[in-house]
Order: structure tokens, then C-alpha cells, then sequence
């Protein structure tokens, strides 16, 4: 599972990087969307997976997965949303004052400043 | 929401969105999950939950009323300024850890102990409990003020 | 946290109080509610005196004790001379800054800042471990930056601001290694405990480097030769600041370390001749410089620069005497000479300003040529300024002329004492001491002739008048302690000079001072002094013949211009490196990035080699696999697409399938997150798309899509082999058996996710809720900012147009 998990983290690694290189805004927002998912499976897959339990505590239970890659991944995800909340914004009021969402055309007429 | 439907053209949007059932349907559904959102914050501690979940939930809750009703309506049934909320999470999640220099431990050393109240029975209190409220309160008025604003937007 | 902990931190808290106060209620001058605050310090401080007198007072407060950063306060003598200093100068400064600023000024951030220094201040004086010692010292620094640029729109004050924050800046950054150097030898960051290692700090090959670099920040703060050349600038500043910050006590801030150091260093040869030398330096080429000068507060910060060194070049007497083994005579009078004269500097540089003050203030100029025969006029502060600038000139019988007859008694001495390798160029101590002095009784002279005698120039801006005693009233404190010292020095000696001395030299044995203004004629010193005057005189009498040798001092080979072309060069040549690689697309910054981490990743990978080892995996589930093929068709989809809506259904039908990843993964707490993040994520995707265009107008080039698929192929692979190693090789034990261990014990709690979020790893928490809340304020920016503009366009903001 672990080969697989890791596998896909690196598609959807990759092909974050190739949309991250496109012109279009939108394409580099849902790139950056893909790069921090394929970012939290890559850290689950690193603390084992489908071993032990649930981590939360029970008398019954002796074995638990780590939870240490979890708590990471969980502080990321809410950092990812307000980053793509942020650039979306940002994204979407450049295109208010500009009129375009090509990041080549906001750059504007080059000039020596 | 209802605004921007107009600018943007959808001539019909006043009328889909007086829809009695859409909005008595998001008031059941909004204090349902806002319920659970509280629900999930405070046994976060020792189930699945906490600050981040609960606070996302709650802006949910809120962001369905958003699209029930407009912003105008939202305001008058919730009357705080999101940045309010933002400034006093991020007091409480600064403050608390601070608090802490107080009693001469070190930063971010946490308190609990247990008491009994005659309803509840056995409770902890857990001063990370108040560190996690300044998450909560973070996280659903930012999300909520995001989506506001952008809601409200006019191009 | 004792109350000594309370009271230094007291001003920071204050000032919190003080900004909100002045929001609200601005009927009465803010500096009435400010002055309290140093009062109540500086009483409760004087408390210790007699504590002090028994032994130094340590008080613990655990800060980061992992790393041994302790918030120890540590009160021996020396830092409650300076504690006392600072808050007691304080309250007089206040005082006089509410005569001086007006209501229309913008009081709230001077006196937020002031009291930031003020808590800063004491914070360094009163502190045993270095850390937060530096902590506090960069804390000076930028309440000093802030405050020299309180009138940010003159272009003097930035430029001063600017110059003294990269060069006290610099100096603190060095300052740390300095520190973290002395950590190495000795493994402690508490003074005390180094102080009790000297011999393991004499025998390391470190010590050279920890000694460079601690002078380099106590140089630079202390405006010694040659970094002096902020101090000047520095003067844009509002004057209470300048008295208070740049001549009475954060200026001495350097003094401070290099007399809290002494016990530490003073074996080195190296530490003794810097500060020897630098100090003597400083004092005979900045006393020189003062007396050109015509801006009355240039004058006096050449001034106190030259003072500065006359202390620093004491406290390296001092520090010789144990190097030669001169003996301990010449040690305690080098020692208590420059405690006494931080004393008396402190009083009559303090004075001098204000009093330059209220000149500035009621005649509009500093300038010395167009002021002149004000005496009639302004008699109050005719009789401060002539008090003060006698004390600062070496005259009896006030406080000035005590110490700086043992300074030149200790620079005496130093011919006398033996050491074998200077011994043929020792006469040059006292030669340069009684040229600074000889400087010092000119422009001392200087200020009293040119502003208060001679002929009236009316050149003016403002008709002079005599100031309201509002602002008189605090130089009058400091003239009257000016003239109490000078007469009675022993009320200080026992009670506040000897303790201070003796933490300096480390001694407990009670030094038993006794300064005294007669020493009778066979005292070299008092020759020494009578010389000064009679010398100073002729050259002040007959200054139009000599002063032509300044013109020689060419503007090119000044400090400031080496400051100001080396400024500009490296603009220039930073602005020419970014502009080869900046191209401002951000296609190639990325496209750099990622080559860089391809690059990395490669060469890593190729020196490490590759070790796999697939033994030990998870069986794979029919479930898991449909979500895998559910992601890797959106992947598709979103690659080749051209429509927006479609893509971001796409991406959300990947969050969703990464919750469920989550569910079979045993993480319930990310699956519940994942879930409502994607819901919130998704909202706020449609809610935008209301706005932005339906598809994008541009196809792309082939050629570009065939680099950025090469990259991204790379980034793929190189992710994929890290992964793949990363799991394969397990080098350290899991971290992660600690948390579960001990979840419920140390955590209270149940679900170890959230314990580790809210206990362990509470710091990753604390500052990703800031970056959430600083992501939500930045949005609330972006928006309501579009919004204002487009009402000012619409509307024609009255405002606007104002300004």
C-alpha cells in the first residue's frame, strides 16, 4: 500500500509543478491545491500505514498508528486552505484591476523601475 | 450572495433565494451542525475533534445561512464583526501560553485538574481548552470573513 | 515571576495601557498618565540599594530552560546604577518631553515607544543570562530606530534612523556570536556561571573570537571610533529622546556589557589594549570633531561619543592593571573613576540637552552662529547651561571636575606602571587624555560663550523668551544633583559607586572610597587640570587662527562618506545581481525552484546511493485502489481541461477522496478537517468564480509545455525516490512513542491528535492560528482596499484632496 500511497503522491506532486508553471491564475491556484495533497499523503504514508489503532486512547487497545504525522498533516491542511483562500483573492482582485488572468500579461509593459 | 447573483445576471435570483424551504431548511441544518460543531470542540480533547474542525464547521454552519439568506440578513442575526472574533481568538491563543510566566512555569505549560459540578458529574477542566478556544474562534471568523468578502464583491 | 520581574517588564505593559488611552482621551497631555511608570520603578528600585550593599539578588524565571534561556534578573551594584539611571532619568525625561511635545505631535507612538525602550533597557542591565540579554538589546535598538524616525516625513530622520539601526544592528548580530562563542567554551549562558569558569575561557583557542565580536557590539552601541558615526544622525531625533536614549543611557548600554565583562575578559591582552586604545581614540578625535560644530546638538554628540570613550578607555585601565599586575590601586581608582563619571555624565549631558531643548524651542534655531547674547533673556537657562557645561568642562566645584581629575590621575599612573613591551610609548595615555580634555574645555566654553554672551544676531526664527517651568523644571533636578555631587561625592561613594566598582572588579572585599575635591599640589592631576584650562583658554581665546586646520579634514575621507558610498555601492550592485536573474514572470521563479530541488535532489541521491526495501507494507484493499484510480482521472481531467468549473470539481473530488484516504488510513481527525476544509474550499472557489472570467484567453505555446512537463517530471521522480528511501530506511527511533506514552499523563486528554496540537506541539499551533488570522487580514486588505479606491475616484475624498 505504502509503494502505491507514494506512487501517487508524486503524480499528483508532479503534475502540481506542471500547472504551477502554466499562465492561467486559476490553473496555478489548483496547482498549489494538488501539491499540498499530494504533501499530506506523502507525510501519512511516512508514519506507517493501517498499523494499530485509531490514535485515541482505549484501555483496550495496545497498538496505535502514529500520531505524530497526523498533527502535522492537520496544522498543514488548515495552512493550505488559508494559502489558496489568500491567492484566490489575491488572484481574483488582480483580475478586477488588471482585466486579465494571465500572469505574463499582469507583469504589463516591461520598464526599467 | 443574492447581490452578486444579480450583478452577474441571474434575473431569477430573487426568487430563488426567498425560497421558504431553502431557508427553513438551513436554519434546522444550521443548528444541527453548529451543535455539532460545539460538540466536536469540546470532546476534542479526548475524541476525534478540536478547535480546527469545530471552527470549520462553525463557519459552515454560518456560510449555509450566508447562502439561505444575503449578508445584510446574516448580520442582523448575527451581529459581531468578524474581526473582532479574529482579534479576540488570536488574544486567547497568544494570552493563554503567556499566562503561564504568571505561575513561574515555563511557556506553554498547561494547567488541568477535575471538579465536580452536580449535573455533569465528573469534569476536567484543561486550560489547553482555551488555547484551543483561540483556534476556534481563528479559524471560523477567518473563514467566514473570506467568504464574505468575497461574496460581497463587485466588480 | 517576582516583582522585580513585574517591575521590569512594567513599562511594556504600560505601554499597551498608554495606546489605548490615547485613542480615547486626549483632553490631557499624554505624558501625565506615562509618568508614573518610571517613578514607581525607579522608588521601587531604590528599595535595593541597601539590599545590594549585603550580596547580589538572583531571581529565576524559567523562559525556555531546554535551551538554558532563563529570565534570570541578576541585581548587583552595577546594574542598579544603571536601573536607577534609566528610570530615574526617565521620569525627568517624560516630564520634560510634556513641556516640550505638543498635543498636536502624535504622542501615542513616542511614548509607546519610549516606554518599550525603557522596559528594554532595563531588561538588559538587569539580566543574568545572555540570551534574553540579547533579546532585550536588539529591543533598544529598534525602540531607538523608531524613535530617531518620529518625524518620519523628514528625510534626515530616516536617513539617521536608517544608518543607526544597520550599524547598531550589525553590532548586535555580532554581539550574539559573541555569545553563543562564550557558550561553546563554557556551555552555560548564565554570566554567573561563566564568571566561575574563567580559567577553561583563558585556555580557549575561542576566547579571541568571543572577545572580537562582543567589542564589535559594545563598539557600536556605545558610538566608539570608528562606528561613532550613527550617534550624530541620531540627533534628528526629538530631543527628550536624545537625552535619554543617545546621551544618558542606551548609548551606555555598550559600557555596561564591557563593565559586566571585565571580570571575564580581563586577562586578555587583546580585550585591554582594544578598549584602552579604542576609548582614548574616540575621546581626543571626537572632542575634536565637537569643536567645528555649529548645530548645538552636534556639538554635544560629538560630545558625549567622546565621553563615551573617556569611560570605555577607563574601564580598560582598569582591566590593564590585571594583565600587567600593576596592583589593585591603580585598578579601583581607573574602576570607580569611570562608575563616577557614568554618574556625573549622565546628570550634566542629560541637562544639556534639555536645555538645548528649550532653546530649539523658544528661539527656533540650534544653530550657534545665529544665537548669541541671550543672557538678559533667558537667565534660567543661562545659569543651567553654565552649571552644566562647567561640570562638563572639569571645573570645580561641580561634579564633572571630581571625575575627570581621577581619569587623568589614573592616565597619570600608567606611565608609572610597568610593563615591559609599551614602555617607551606609555606617555601617549596621558598625552591623548589631556588633548580630549583640552577639546572638552573649548567646546564646553564654546556653548556657554556663543549662545549667551556676545552680540544679539536677532537672526532668530522665533523671538527668544524664556521657557514655561514645565520644561526647565527637570535640567534644574539635574543641575542641582550636578552641583550636590560636586560637593558632596561621598554621599554616593559607599552607597552606590562602591558596590557598582566592586562587581566590576569582582571583589567582596568593600573598597572604602573616598573622593574628595583637594588632593594637595603633589597631586599630578591637578597640574594636569590647571594646564587643561590655561591651554583651553588661548585656544579658545584666539580660535579664529587655528580653526583653518579643519578645512583640511577633507569631506571625502570621512567616516560618513566610507558609510555613504559603501550604502550606495551595494545598492548598486544588489540591484544589478537581482536584476540579472528577477525577470518577473513567475513561471521562472517557480521554474527555479523546482530545478533547484530536482538538482538537489539528484545530486543527493547519487552520493547517498539508493537502498530499497519493500518488505514491510500494508496489504492493499479493493477500496483504496478505486480511490487511487478516482485521483489519478482527475489528475486527468484537470491536465487537459479547458473549462474552469470542471477543474475545480475535479480538485474537490480529490479532497474528498483524500478524506476517505484519511478514513482508511485510521486518522478521523484529519478525515473530519479534510471534510470541512473542502466544503469551506469549495464554496469559496464557486463563490469566485462568479467574478473571474469563464475560460482563459490564451492557449499555451507547445514548446513552453514541453519544458514545464520535463521539470515537472522531474520534481516527480525525485519526490517518488525520496518517498520511496525515506521509507525504506529507518535511522532514528520514532519520536512518536513519547506522545503516546505519555498522552495522558502530561496531556490530560484522550485523542493524542489534538494533545499533541494543543500541548506538545502547541508552538506549531500558536503560530499557524496567526498565520490563519494574518491570511484573513490580508484578504480583508485586498478587498476593502479595491473598495476605498473606488470610492475615492467616485466621490473626490475631501481628504484626498487636503493632503
Amino acid at each position: 500500500m505504502e509503494l502505491i500511497t507514494i506512487l501517487l503522491s508524486g503524480i499528483l506532486i508532479g503534475s502540481a509543478v506542471y500547472l504551477m508553471l502554466s499562465r492561467s491564475v486559476i490553473r496555478i491556484i489548483i496547482g498549489t491545491a494538488l501539491l499540498s495533497h499530494g504533501v499530506h499523503l506523502m507525510l501519512l504514508t511516512m508514519g506507517k500505514l493501517k498499523r494499530g489503532n485509531v490514535p485515541v486512547l482505549d484501555e483496550a487497545v495496545e497498538n496505535y498508528t502514529d500520531p505524530l504525522p497526523q498533527a502535522l498533516i492537520l496544522t498543514a491542511i488548515v495552512i493550505a486552505f488559508a494559502l489558496t483562500a489568500f491567492i484566490l483573492v489575491l488572484a481574483l482582485r488582480a483580475y478586477g484591476e488588471l482585466g486579465t488572468d494571465d500572469v505574463e500579461e499582469m507583469k504589463g509593459v516591461p520598464h526599467d523601475d | 450572495m443574492k447581490q452578486t447573483l444579480k450583478k452577474t445576471g441571474h434575473d431569477k435570483a430573487d426568487r430563488q433565494m426567498n425560497d421558504v424551504f431553502l431557508q427553513f431548511t438551513a436554519k434546522l441544518v444550521f443548528l444541527i451542525v453548529i451543535m455539532f460543531s460545539f460538540n466536536l470542540f469540546f470532546a476534542g480533547h479526548y475524541t476525534p475533534g478540536g478547535g480546527f474542525v469545530g471552527g470549520l464547521l462553525a463557519a459552515a454552519a454560518l456560510i449555509l445561512l450566508l447562502i439561505a439568506y444575503d449578508k445584510k440578513t446574516l448580520q442582523r442575526m448575527v451581529p459581531i464583526d468578524f474581526r473582532l472574533i479574529i482579534t479576540s481568538g488570536l488574544t486567547f491563543a497568544v494570552g493563554l501560553p503567556t499566562l503561564s510566566f504568571l505561575f513561574g512555569t515555563p511557556f506553554f505549560t498547561h494547567q488541568h485538574t477535575h471538579i465536580e459540578i452536580p449535573v455533569f458529574g465528573d469534569v476536567a477542566l484543561h486550560s489547553a481548552v482555551l488555547f484551543d478556544l483561540g483556534v476556534f474562534l481563528t479559524v471560523a471568523a477567518t473563514a467566514l470573513l473570506i467568504i464574505v468578502l468575497v461574496g460581497e464583491a463587485e466588480n | 515571576m517576582t516583582l522585580i520581574h513585574m517591575a521590569i517588564l512594567l513599562p511594556l505593559v504600560a505601554a499597551v495601557a498608554i495606546g489605548i488611552i490615547y485613542k480615547y482621551y486626549k483632553r490631557i497631555h499624554l505624558g501625565w498618565f506615562v509618568l508614573p511608570v518610571p517613578v514607581i520603578i525607579a522608588i521601587y528600585l531604590a528599595t535595593f540599594i541597601p539590599k545590594v550593599s549585603s550580596g547580589p539578588i538572583l531571581e529565576t524565571m524559567q523562559v525556555m530552560p531546554r535551551i538554558g534561556m532563563n529570565f534570570d534578573v541578576y541585581i548587583d551594584g552595577l546594574g542598579l546604577l544603571f536601573a536607577i539611571l534609566i528610570s530615574g532619568i526617565g521620569a525627568l525625561v517624560v516630564l520634560y518631553s510634556i513641556g516640550y511635545l505638543s498635543h498636536r505631535e502624535d504622542l501615542g507612538n513616542f511614548y509607546v515607544y519610549l516606554l518599550m525602550f525603557m522596559s528594554a533597557m532595563l531588561g538588559v542591565v538587569l539580566n543574568d543570562n545572555v540570551l534574553m540579554l540579547y533579546l532585550f538589546w536588539e529591543l533598544t535598538s529598534i525602540s531607538s530606530f523608531l524613535l530617531i524616525a518620529f518625524w518620519f516625513m523628514k528625510e534626515r530622520s530616516l536617513y539617521g534612523a536608517q544608518k543607526s539601526m544597520l550599524i547598531t544592528m550589525f553590532g548586535g548580530f555580532m554581539l550574539l556570536g559573541g555569545f553563543l562563542a562564550l557558550h561553546t567554551i563554557t556551555g552555560t549562558y548564565s554570566i554567573r556561571e561563566m564568571l566561575a569558569q574563567v580559567t577553561l575561557i583563558q585556555e580557549s583557542p575561542v576566547a579571541p573570537i568571543a572577545i572580537v565580536l562582543i567589542l564589535l557590539g559594545a563598539f557600536t552601541k556605545s558610538a566608539q571610533f570608528p562606528f561613532y558615526i550613527w550617534l550624530p544622525d541620531a540627533m534628528e531625533a526629538p530631543t527628550p529622546v536624545s537625552a535619554y536614549l543617545h546621551s544618558a543611557t542606551m548609548v551606555k548600554a555598550g559600557i555596561y556589557l564591557v563593565a559586566r565583562l571585565t571580570p571575564l575578559f580581563a586577562f586578555s591582552e587583546l580585550w585591554v589594549w582594544v578598549i584602552l586604545l579604542g576609548g582614548l581614540i574616540t575621546l581626543a578625535w571626537a572632542s575634536f570633531n565637537a569643536v567645528r560644530k555649529d548645530d548645538l546638538k552636534a556639538v554635544l554628540a560629538f560630545s558625549t561619543v567622546s565621553q563615551l570613550g573617556m569611560i570605555m578607555s577607563l574601564l580598560g585601565l582598569g582591566a590593564l592593571s590585571v594583565v600587567t599586575g600593576a596592583g589593585e590601586a591603580y585598578f579601583s581608582i581607573a574602576v570607580v573613576a569611570a562608575v563616577f563619571h557614568l554618574i556625573n555624565h549622565a546628570t550634566f549631558k542629560g541637562a544639556l540637552f534639555m536645555v538645548t531643548g528649550i532653546l530649539d524651542h523658544e528661539t527656533g534655531t540650534r544653530s550657534l552662529k545665529r544665537l548669541g547674547g541671550l543672557l538678559t533673556l533667558m537667565p534660567i537657562s543661562f545659569t543651567l547651561t553654565f552649571i552644566t557645561a562647567l561640570s562638563m568642562a572639569g571645573l570645580p566645584p561641580f561634579n564633572g571636575f571630581l571625575s575627570k581629575e581621577l581619569f587623568l590621575e589614573a592616565m597619570i599612573h600608567v606611565t608609572e606602571a610597568d610593563f615591559a613591551s609599551l614602555a617607551n610609548i606609555a606617555f601617549i595615555f596621558p598625552l591623548l587624555a589631556i588633548v580630549g580634555s583640552i577639546f572638552t574645555f573649548i567646546y564646553s566654553i564654546q556653548i556657554i560663550y556663543g549662545v549667551f554672551f556676545g552680540k544679539r544676531t536677532h537672526d532668530t526664527p522665533k523671538e527668544p523668551h524664556e521657557a514655561p517651568a514645565l520644561m526647565w523644571i527637570s535640567p534644574a533636578i539635574l543641575a542641582v544633583l550636578v552641583i550636590t555631587f560636586g560637593l558632596f561625592p561621598n554621599v554616593l561613594s559607599s552607597s552606590i559607586i562602591d558596590p557598582a566598582a566592586m562587581s566590576i572588579m569582582a571583589t567582596d572585599a568593600p573598597l572604602g572610597t573616598h573622593i574628595s575635591m583637594w588632593h594637595g599640589f603633589a597631586n599630578p592631576a591637578l597640574w594636569a587640570t590647571i594646564a587643561i584650562v590655561i591651554i583651553g583658554s588661548l585656544l579658545f581665546y584666539f580660535r579664529d587662527k587655528w580653526m583653518f586646520i579643519y578645512d583640511y579634514h577633507k569631506e571625502r575621507f570621512t567616516l560618513n562618506y566610507v558609510y555613504d558610498q559603501g550604502l550606495m555601492h551595494s545598492r548598486f550592485a544588489s540591484r544589478k545581481v537581482t536584476d540579472s536573474y528577477m525577470t518577473g514572470f513567475i513561471r521562472s521563479y517557480l521554474a527555479y525552484i523546482f530545478m533547484f530541488f530536482v538538482v538537489l535532489g539528484a545530486i543527493s541521491l547519487w552520493n547517498t546511493g539508493i537502498k530499497l526495501n519493500f518488505s514491510d507494507m500494508a496489504p492493499v484493499g479493493i477500496q483504496e485502489m478505486i480511490l487511487v484510480m478516482i485521483v489519478l482521472i482527475s489528475i486527468t481531467v484537470i491536465l487537459v481541461t479547458k473549462s474552469r468549473i470542471v477543474s475545480i470539481i475535479m480538485l474537490s473530488a480529490i479532497g474528498f477522496v483524500m478524506a476517505l484516504f484519511f478514513v482508511f488510513f485510521r486518522a478521523p481527525d484529519l478525515a473530519l478537517t479534510q471534510l470541512a476544509i473542502e466544503t469551506v474550499t469549495t464554496a469559496l472557489f464557486l463563490v469566485c468564480f462568479y467574478h473571474l472570467p469563464a475560460r482563459s484567453k490564451h492557449p499555451e505555446r507547445m514548446r513552453f509545455k514541453f519544458t514545464n512537463f520535463l521539470v515537472s517530471l522531474g520534481v516527480g521522480i525525485i519526490v517518488i525516490m525520496i518517498g520511496l528511501i525515506a521509507y525504506s530506511n529507518q535511522l532514528f527511533d520514532r519520536i512518536s512513542q513519547f506522545h503516546i506514552d505519555n498522552v495522558k499523563e502530561l496531556g490530560a486528554g484522550g485523542n493524542m491528535v489534538n494533545v499533541i496540537l494543543v500541548d506538545f506541539r502547541g508552538f506549531d499551533t500558536l503560530f499557524e492560528t496567526l498565520v490563519f488570522g494574518i491570511a484573513g487580514i490580508g484578504i480583508y486588505a485586498l478587498m476593502k482596499l479595491r473598495l476605498n479606491r473606488k470610492d475615492e475616484t467616485d466621490e473626490a475624498d475631501p481628504e484626498e484632496n487636503r493632503a
